[in-house]
């Protein structure tokens, strides 16, 4: 990948740090708060079934990880293993795709 | 303070060992004046590489009990822990022999980063007036003492991973650039550090920071072109 691939990749892993700090507070914040007196499976799902504003959260949430972690291991791999060629993009690639579903998956079926 | 040393030095290319000699201590001894004892009256064959002997040229860096520092400002004292010396080349760079590392690699790197200064004025042309209590001006002068002796390229850890990085000392001279008014390379330079091998490779372990003798700081001149290089690629000039 040249420079500017690379430069690319860095300015959006940046970016979905930012959005993942923000979204990791939001997450535990409301954790700790719903979860007081204790809650069961089923009383979380009927708080959280056709939530809008919830789904929204969790789906920005979900892409921005499919975003940032492969990056991230991206380097990982170039510097620990010396995989730099251009099958370690199309495995991260993948691996993001991966990570898109089966947090979705989790989204949709929780907040759908 | 026991009458002598327990030293222990680099000996051979990539593929050499420790060997070990017993040097007398003496008050305010230096690092460099062990090596050069050593080499004077124990084992005249011993390379190494010195010159001013006061911090000012650079030569003398080598990696003594692990970390990268000028021989010559470095006292026994400081360093001498645990009944033991070891004075080795240093890092991240081929091994000519003994104490002596090949540092092509390391300014060639300057090179690459485009660490030349490029300007458009001639002899004829007035001199370029920069006010010293610019931004700009402020940032140049906090970078600009580097005296390429190679100890922060020896400390990084990215370069240990990443052979191609061009380390701490060429990105840090390009961001000494970047900030000066006079200089027309303009975005070509960006283009130089960006990437892999660029400013965008570091991870920010401020060893660089932390081991530099000349007290500058890298990892933020570093931190400045990674915000440059973006800006640069967000305003589709990359």
């Amino acid at each position: 990948m040249n420079f500017r691939g690379e430069t690319r990749l860095w300015i959006l892993q940046r970016a979905s740090a930012a959005v993942l700090a923000l979204c990791v507070l939001v997450h535990l914040a409301t954790l700790i708060y719903a979860v007081q007196g204790g809650l069961s499976g089923a009383e979380i799902l009927a708080r959280t079934r056709g939530n809008a504003t919830w789904f929204a959260f969790y789906s920005v949430f979900v892409l921005a990880v499919a975003v940032h972690a492969p990056i991230g291991l991206r380097s990982v791999l170039g510097e620990w293993f010396g995989w730099r060629s251009r099958s370690r993009d199309a495995a991260l690639l993948a691996f993001a795709l991966l990570l898109a579903w089966m947090g979705m998956r989790a989204v949709f079926a929780v907040f759908a | 303070m026991s009458a002598t040393l327990n030293v222990s030095v680099w000996r051979g290319g990539a593929d050499g060992a420790f060997r070990d000699y017993e040097v007398p201590r003496h008050a305010s001894q230096t690092v460099l004046d062990v090596v050069t004892h050593i080499q004077r009256t124990l084992d005249p064959t011993l390379a190494y590489r010195y010159s001013c002997r006061v911090g000012m040229c650079g030569s003398c860096a080598m990696t003594v009990n692990g970390a990268a520092r000028w021989t010559c400002r470095t006292h026994v004292d400081k360093v001498y822990k645990n009944q033991k010396l070891e004075i080795g080349p240093l890092r991240n760079l081929p091994v000519i022999r003994d104490l002596v590392a090949d540092m092509r690699e390391f300014f060639d790197k300057w090179a690459r980063a485009q660490g030349q200064f490029r300007g458009a004025r001639t002899k004829a042309d007035d001199f370029a007036r920069i006010a010293p209590g610019s931004e700009k001006r402020k940032l140049v002068d906090a970078a600009i003492e580097c005296i390429g002796c190679g100890v922060c390229y020896s400390s990084c850890d990215v370069l240990a991973r990443n052979p191609d990085y061009l380390g701490p000392a060429a990105l840090h001279r390009a961001w000494t650039l970047v900030n000066d008014e006079r200089d027309t390379l303009g975005v070509d330079r960006l283009r130089a550090v960006a990437g892999d091998a660029g400013c965008q490779a570091c991870h920010t372990h401020v060893s660089c920071t932390e081991r530099c003798p000349k007290s500058l700081a890298p990892t933020a001149g570093i931190a400045g072109l990674k915000r440059a290089v973006a800006r640069a690629a967000l305003a589709g000039e990359l």
